[in-house]
């Protein structure tokens, strides 16, 4: 493929997407910090330095400060949006490199995505250093089939006179995968109709899971089907399993107290709600 | 075991046993076969041309503002200049505001509060001690803090800070200090409060508390105004005109150095003493250089940074005022309460090189370090008794000229030593109390916080003593 083959992301939004109505700015109210009675929560999970934050402020009207350096978002950071008249909670988590280790601020965005079943996860990436940040989109995937991909720095990647091949990505990934330049706003509407059609099982993601080691194939499929039989629903059977294999003694916890098992009920009490109002959107 | 299981002790149990007998490798084969898929899925969406003149740039750049020669000379070049532009810009739009605010508001405020009949003690209280206070930190704080804001903020959207801690690191490292210390000392020449909050990106708590007690020595915004101006005054008036901006620029920078260096020495002495321990390793990505969104940094620095260090200062200005009013304006046995106070420490305050009104004015001054100067000023012209540059006890006169300035503390006895011991003091004291209440939240020790709130404080004393002693020795 030649690098004039592959669209600029600000074309692709371009003229035959005007007419579609994620273009319609009033769509999406920016609430801020007043996130009172929300219908989703949509967490945004990254590499550090890779433009969450800017994402986040693009959707909430929120102005926290972007840093460019790695680590500036210590704490979580929430904020509220409005988009086609649901109520959305973002919450930004720390960047991270991975979710597998147990420094503070992996733990922070891990046990966000696990416990705090977020109804979407986004995780944006460094589009310019792609290999990098899958590392972590693959981590993000084994546990939630939920998940958006926000390939930001569209606009280096062309300077850098690379290109990403986003359809391709999205179907290896499993996820819907959208191009956007975060800090000019391109690509942020696309975004958004993403995370509403996820949130409303629109889009159902058949999410890439790591190949299993070959050393662990058989250990790992006894005991996957062990914990998917206990815990009927669990939307990450696998995971835990791996994650007790290696011996995380948080999940082991979750395991014990049977908190784990909330955390399918949790999540298929959600399907039924966007069930529920994808009907009545039908309906009406 | 007669007990009956549950599923999730039955599962507990087989983890147990597969853990046992499959080995231990089970976390590298895991990040082997994750690292494998992503390289195998990044490869087949990324294309590349053969062109790469901006990533080559960046590296020329890096190896520029990172080599071993010229990564401190071009940092201290950077500050330079940042400052430069700061003092040179400030003068004129700080004259302006002080004579809009204070020659021709305050005349207006006080024939206002004749024609209504208010009592003397009461328009002395409001408008001598709290409108000029507020007036003060306005006209004195606002122009630097607009100018010298957005300059930092676009260095740290460049993206040059990272580069910093990457050449401080080392020396962090040696200190037996974490690297990020030095992400977190940078946020602290911007408000050491905030800048402690930022060392939860610390995860060792020995290292962390390292990073806490040491946060004072990086100059904050509230700081940055007394060096500059004292630096102009007494420093900057010792060169000639054409080179005074550089000059003060020059001062005002060795101070902000001075500070990193105590940095690293008493992060040295604690890690050796009472914070023993190795130091972690972490790995710093140097982000790619990206042009800064100019006007936004502009708008997000002077409405997130400028506008809110000056209301917190306006607000901690309007009890100070009062306080500075009432203290000159109470009269106990013939004296006012402050020229009790100043009287009483001027000794003290002689022995170490600095005198009564200073460490009243750090007394004031401990909720807000912003208001040191004003404070100062005010209590010079009360005690040394000046006809002409203020109108009564307690009124903070008109700030309208750095030769006025200059004149009030020379008549209330100031020499280049007083100049610089300020200056030193001004470093090395005792955080504000903002800062000494948000390390108390985040250590959640009263011990560390007593530390971390006195340690300065004798630091500051005993260096002011020293150079008292050898300026007087040599002179």
């Amino acid at each position: 493929m030649t690098a004039e083959q592959t669209a600029p992301p600000k074309a692709a939004a371009g003229s035959a997407c005007e007419a579609c109505p994620a273009h319609h700015a009033a769509n999406l109210i920016r609430l801020g910090v007043n996130m009172a009675n929300w219908d989703f929560v949509v967490a945004l999970a990254g590499n550090p330095n890779t433009g969450k934050t800017t994402v986040f402020n693009h959707l909430t009207g929120l102005r926290q400060h972007t840093g460019n350096w790695p680590g500036k978002t210590v704490v979580r950071a929430e904020g509220g949006f409005a988009y086609g008249g649901d109520r959305y909670k973002l919450v930004d988590l720390p960047g991270t490199y991975s979710l597998l280790s147990t420094s503070d601020d992996e733990e922070v965005a891990r046990d966000f995505i696990l416990f705090g079943s977020p109804d979407v996860t986004i995780v944006v990436v460094d589009a310019t250093v792609l290999e990098r940040n899958l590392n972590l989109v693959l981590q993000v995937l084994e546990i939630t089939d939920r998940a958006i991909v926000c390939l930001n720095l569209m606009d280096e990647v062309q300077r850098r006179g690379m290109a990403v091949d986003e359809r391709r990505l999205a179907r290896d990934l499993g996820v819907p995968v959208v191009p956007t330049v975060a800090r000019k706003n391109e690509g942020i509407p696309e975004l958004l109709q993403a995370v509403a059609d996820v949130a409303f099982g629109r889009i159902v993601c058949k999410p890439h899971r790591i190949s299993s080691p070959p050393g662990l194939k058989d250990a790992l499929g006894g005991l996957t089907d062990e914990v998917a039989a206990a815990f009927p629903g669990l939307p990450n059977a696998r995971w835990v399993a791996l994650r007790l294999l290696e011996g995380d003694p948080r999940i082991a916890e979750a395991v014990r107290s049977g908190e784990i098992a909330d955390l399918g009920r949790h999540l298929s009490t959600r399907s039924a709600f966007a069930t529920n109002s994808l009907a009545q959107e039908a309906g009406q | 075991m007669m007990q009956e299981h549950t599923p999730s002790e039955k599962i507990l149990e087989r983890v147990g046993s597969l853990r046992w007998t499959a080995g231990h490798d089970f976390h590298d084969e895991l990040v082997e076969s994750l690292y494998t898929d992503a390289a195998r899925i990044a490869d087949r969406a990324v294309t590349r041309k053969g062109e790469r003149g901006r990533f080559d740039m960046d590296r020329t750049i890096d190896r520029l503002v990172t080599s071993r020669w010229l990564g401190f000379p071009l940092m201290l070049l950077m500050l330079t200049i940042v400052f430069w532009l700061t003092i040179e810009g400030a003068n004129y739009p700080s004259a302006m505001l002080a004579t809009l605010l204070v020659d021709t508001i305050r005349p207006l405020f006080h024939s206002g509060a004749t024609a209504i009949g208010l009592p003397w003690w009461l328009s002395g209280l409001l408008i001598d001690g709290i409108y000029l206070a507020m007036a003060w930190v306005i006209s004195v704080m606002l122009p630097p803090m607009a100018i010298f804001f957005p300059l930092f903020t676009l260095l740290e959207d460049f993206g040059y800070l990272p580069r910093v801690a990457f050449n401080l690191d080392g020396l962090f490292r040696r200190a037996g200090a974490h690297g990020k210390q030095a992400l977190t000392m940078a946020m602290g020449f911007g408000c050491n409060a905030a800048a402690i909050v930022s060392t939860r990106v610390i995860d060792s708590p020995r290292e962390r508390l390292i990073a806490i007690i040491t946060n004072n020595f990086a100059l904050c915004n509230g700081r940055w105004p007394t060096q500059i101006l004292v630096a102009t005054i007494f420093i900057g008036g010792l060169a000639p005109a054409h080179l005074a901006g550089l000059v003060s620029a020059a001062a005002v920078v060795s101070v902000a150095v001075l500070g990193i260096v105590l940095t690293f020495v008493v992060s040295w002495a604690l890690s050796r003493t009472v914070l023993k321990g190795e130091a972690s390793a972490f790995s710093l990505e140097l982000p790619p250089y990206r042009p800064p969104q100019i006007l936004r940094t502009i708008y997000t620095s002077v409405i997130d940074r400028t506008l809110i260090v000056l209301w917190r200062a306006v607000v901690f200005a309007i009890p100070a005022g009062a306080v500075i009013w009432l203290a000159s304006n109470i009269q106990v046995a013939d004296l006012s309460l402050a020229e009790h106070f100043i009287n009483f420490t001027g000794p003290f305050g002689a022995v170490v090189g600095l005198n009564g009104v200073i460490l009243l004015a750090y007394v004031i001054a401990i909720p807000a370090n912003e208001i040191v100067i004003p404070t100062i000023l005010m209590l010079t012209v009360l005690t040394a008794r000046l006809s002409g540059a203020g109108d009564g006890a307690g009124v903070m006169f008109e700030p309208d000229s750095l030769e006025a300035n200059a004149e009030v503390l020379r008549a209330g006895g100031w020499t280049l030593l007083t100049a610089l011991n300020l200056m030193l003091f001004s470093l090395v004291h005792n955080p504000c109390s903002t800062t000494i209440y948000t390390i108390y939240r985040e250590t959640k020790s009263a011990k560390w916080t007593t530390v971390a709130s006195l340690l300065p404080v004798v630091m500051g004393f005993v260096m002011c003593f020293v150079v008292a002693q050898v300026w007087r020795l040599f002179s």
